[in-house]
C-alpha cells in the first residue's frame, strides 16, 4: 500500500513514541516515520522498536561537536566547483534570454555582488488573470522597455529645413497594447521643439544657429528614436511563455519592488535572481532563502549535486549580520576578529601594517592563529579545555 | 502592499517575542543576546510587523531538510 499525499498520517501517534524515547527529531523526520509506518502497518511494538534504531542511527549522523563544519562545507562547494570550469557552458536557461551560469554564477553569488551579470526576473500572476493572455500581454508591454522606434511607421530627418519628421504607426500601437495620447505626453514632456498633427510629428533641435548644427541634429534624432515609451525601469527585454495552463513573462533585467506593485502580479511567487534586490525588498530572510535556491539550481542545472546543508552554512554566514555579506576579503574572511587570521588570508602587510599601528591583540582563540605560533587547535578532541572548579576540591575553598 | 510581502514565499514567519519568551529562549540556549543573528531595524520585513530595536524576532523558517525550522534573530540598529 503506498501512502499518497494528502492520506490521513497518524502523526501523533509517533510523536508520542519519539517523546517517550526521549528523541529530538525534527519535524520532516517525525512525518517520514509516520508515513512508514502507515505504509506497513505497524504495531506498536514494532513502532517503538523502529523508533528506537532511527535514534540511533540519528545520534551517529549528527555533527559532532567542534567539526570543522566550514571547512567540510567549503571542500563541498569547491570540489564540483572545479568540474563546472571545464563545461564552460554559458547558454540560455530561458528561450531567448541569455542567463549567466556554471562557475561565473556561483562566484557571482557568493561575492554577493551588487551588479549581477544577467539580472532576471520570474513574474507569474493571480489566478483571475494568469490564464488570460490579453491581459498578461498588456502588462508584459507595460514593463518591458519599448521605445519610440518600436512604434513608428516612418522617420526622416530633413537637412534642408532642419527637422525631423516622424509618423507614429497606429497599428504598432495597438499590437503592443499602448495608449496613444499617454505616448504623445511622454514626447511633449521630453522634446521642447515638436509640433504635432495627429500622427505627424516633426522635431526641431533646440539650438539652431551654433555651427554645430547638422551634429545637433543627428543627435536630437537619435534621442528620438531611443526615446522610452513603456516599460519600467531597469527591465529591458520581456518574453511571455506558457507555463502548463498560466502565462509568465521572464526579463532582462530586474525590478522586484516595482513590479510586485502592479495589478495581479502574484505576489507570492514572483521572484528574482538579484540578491541584493530580495534583501532590499523582501528582507533579510528572503535573501537567505534566495542565496540557497539561486547556489542550489546553479549547481544542479550542471548536472552537480551539493548537500543543501553546506549552501544552507555558506547563506547563514552571509546573511548573520543583518546584511548580505560576502565571501572572502570584502566581507566575512574580512572580518575576522584576529589579526593572523587576516594576514594569512590575503593582503598579509596591510593586516600586520595596521595592527601594529593600532596595538591590536590577537587572543589565539582561531584555527589558524594557532597553527602559525605552532599550538594544539580549538577544533574536535582539541576544543575541549580543562577547568577546575577550586569549591569542588575536597569541599575546601 | 507593506504587508503584501510577508505572504511572498521567500519570506518564513516573523514574530516578535515578548520579554519572558525572549529570556526563556537565551536561557534554553545558553547564550548573551548579541551571540544571536541579528536583523535591521529597517529591514523590509521587521518594519512590517513592527519590531524595534532591541527586540528578538523568532523566525519559523521552511526547511529542506528539517520540514520545519525555528531560529532567532535580534533587531540592531
Amino acid at each position: 500500500m503506498k501512502v499518497e499525499p494528502g492520506d490521513f498520517v497518524d502523526v501523533e501517534r509517533v510523536e508520542k513514541v519519539v517523546k517517550k524515547k526521549r528523541a529530538k527529531f525534527p519535524e520532516k523526520l517525525i512525518y517520514e516515520i509516520a508515513e512508514a509506518a502507515e505504509r506497513r502497518d505497524l504495531s506498536d511494538d514494532e513502532l517503538d522498536e523502529l523508533v528506537k534504531e532511527i535514534k540511533k542511527a540519528y545520534q551517529r549522523a549528527k555533527v559532532e561537536q567542534g567539526e570543522a563544519v566550514g571547512t567540510v562545507a567549503a571542500q563541498s562547494v569547491g570540489e564540483p566547483g572545479t568540474q563546472m570550469t571545464m563545461r564552460t557552458f554559458h547558454y540560455a536557461g530561458v528561450a531567448e534570454l541569455n542567463v549567466t551560469l556554471g562557475l561565473p554564477r556561483l562566484i557571482e553569488i557568493v561575492d554577493a555582488r551588487k551588479k549581477i551579470s544577467t539580472p532576471t526576473m520570474a513574474i507569474y500572476f493571480e489566478e483571475d488573470y494568469g490564464a488570460d493572455e490579453e491581459f498578461v500581454r498588456t502588462i508584459a508591454n507595460r514593463i518591458g522597455k519599448i521605445i519610440l522606434s518600436d512604434v513608428l511607421a516612418d522617420f526622416s530627418v530633413n537637412y534642408a529645413s532642419m527637422s525631423i519628421t516622424v509618423e507614429i504607426d497606429e497599428d504598432k500601437i495597438k499590437d503592443k497594447r499602448l495608449d496613444h495620447d499617454e505616448i504623445i505626453g511622454k514626447i511633449e514632456k521630453a522634446f521642447k521643439k515638436v509640433e504635432i498633427d495627429k500622427n505627424v510629428l516633426s522635431f526641431e533641435p533646440t539650438i539652431s544657429e551654433s555651427k554645430h548644427a547638422i551634429r545637433e541634429l543627428r543627435l536630437l534624432a537619435d534621442k528620438v528614436r531611443d526615446l522610452q515609451i513603456s516599460g519600467v525601469k531597469n527591465i529591458g527585454k520581456v518574453v511571455i511563455r506558457k507555463e502548463g495552463t498560466e502565462w509568465a513573462i521572464h526579463t532582462e533585467g530586474s525590478n522586484l519592488g516595482a513590479v510586485l506593485k502592479m495589478e495581479g502580479v502574484d505576489k507570492v511567487r514572483t521572484t528574482t535572481n538579484d540578491i541584493h534586490e530580495v534583501e532590499k525588498v523582501l528582507g533579510i530572510e528572503a535573501a537567505r532563502n534566495s542565496i540557497i535556491h539561486e547556489a542550489q539550481s546553479t549547481m544542479e542545472e550542471q548536472g552537480l549535486t551539493v548537500d543543501v546543508r553546506h549552501i544552507m552554512l555558506v547563506a547563514d554566514m552571509m546573511t548573520s549580520d543583518g546584511i548580505v555579506k560576502s565571501i572572502g576579503r570584502h566581507g566575512i574572511s574580512g572580518e575576522k576578529a584576529s589579526v593572523l587570521a587576516r594576514a594569512s588570508f590575503e593582503e598579509t602587510g596591510k593586516h600586520l601594517l595596521r595592527a601594529s599601528i593600532r596595538g591590536e591583540i590577537d587572543h589565539l582563540t582561531g584555527i589558524i592563529e594557532n597553527i602559525i605560533v605552532g599550538q594544539p587547535i580549538p577544533l574536535g578532541t582539541g576544543s575541549v579545555g580543562v577547568v577546575m572548579k577550586d569549591k569542588k576540591i575536597g569541599g575546601r575553598k | 502592499m507593506k504587508k503584501d510581502i510577508l505572504k511572498h514565499k521567500l519570506v518564513p514567519d516573523h514574530t516578535i517575542l515578548s520579554k519572558t519568551e525572549a529570556k526563556k529562549v537565551l536561557k534554553e540556549l545558553n547564550i548573551h543576546q548579541e551571540q544571536l543573528p541579528k536583523i535591521k531595524v529597517d529591514d523590509p520585513v521587521a518594519k512590517a510587523i513592527g519590531a524595534k530595536t532591541g527586540d528578538i524576532l523568532k523566525i519559523t523558517r521552511k526547511s529542506q531538510t528539517a520540514g520545519r525550522f525555528v531560529t532567532y534573530r535580534l533587531v540592531i540598529n
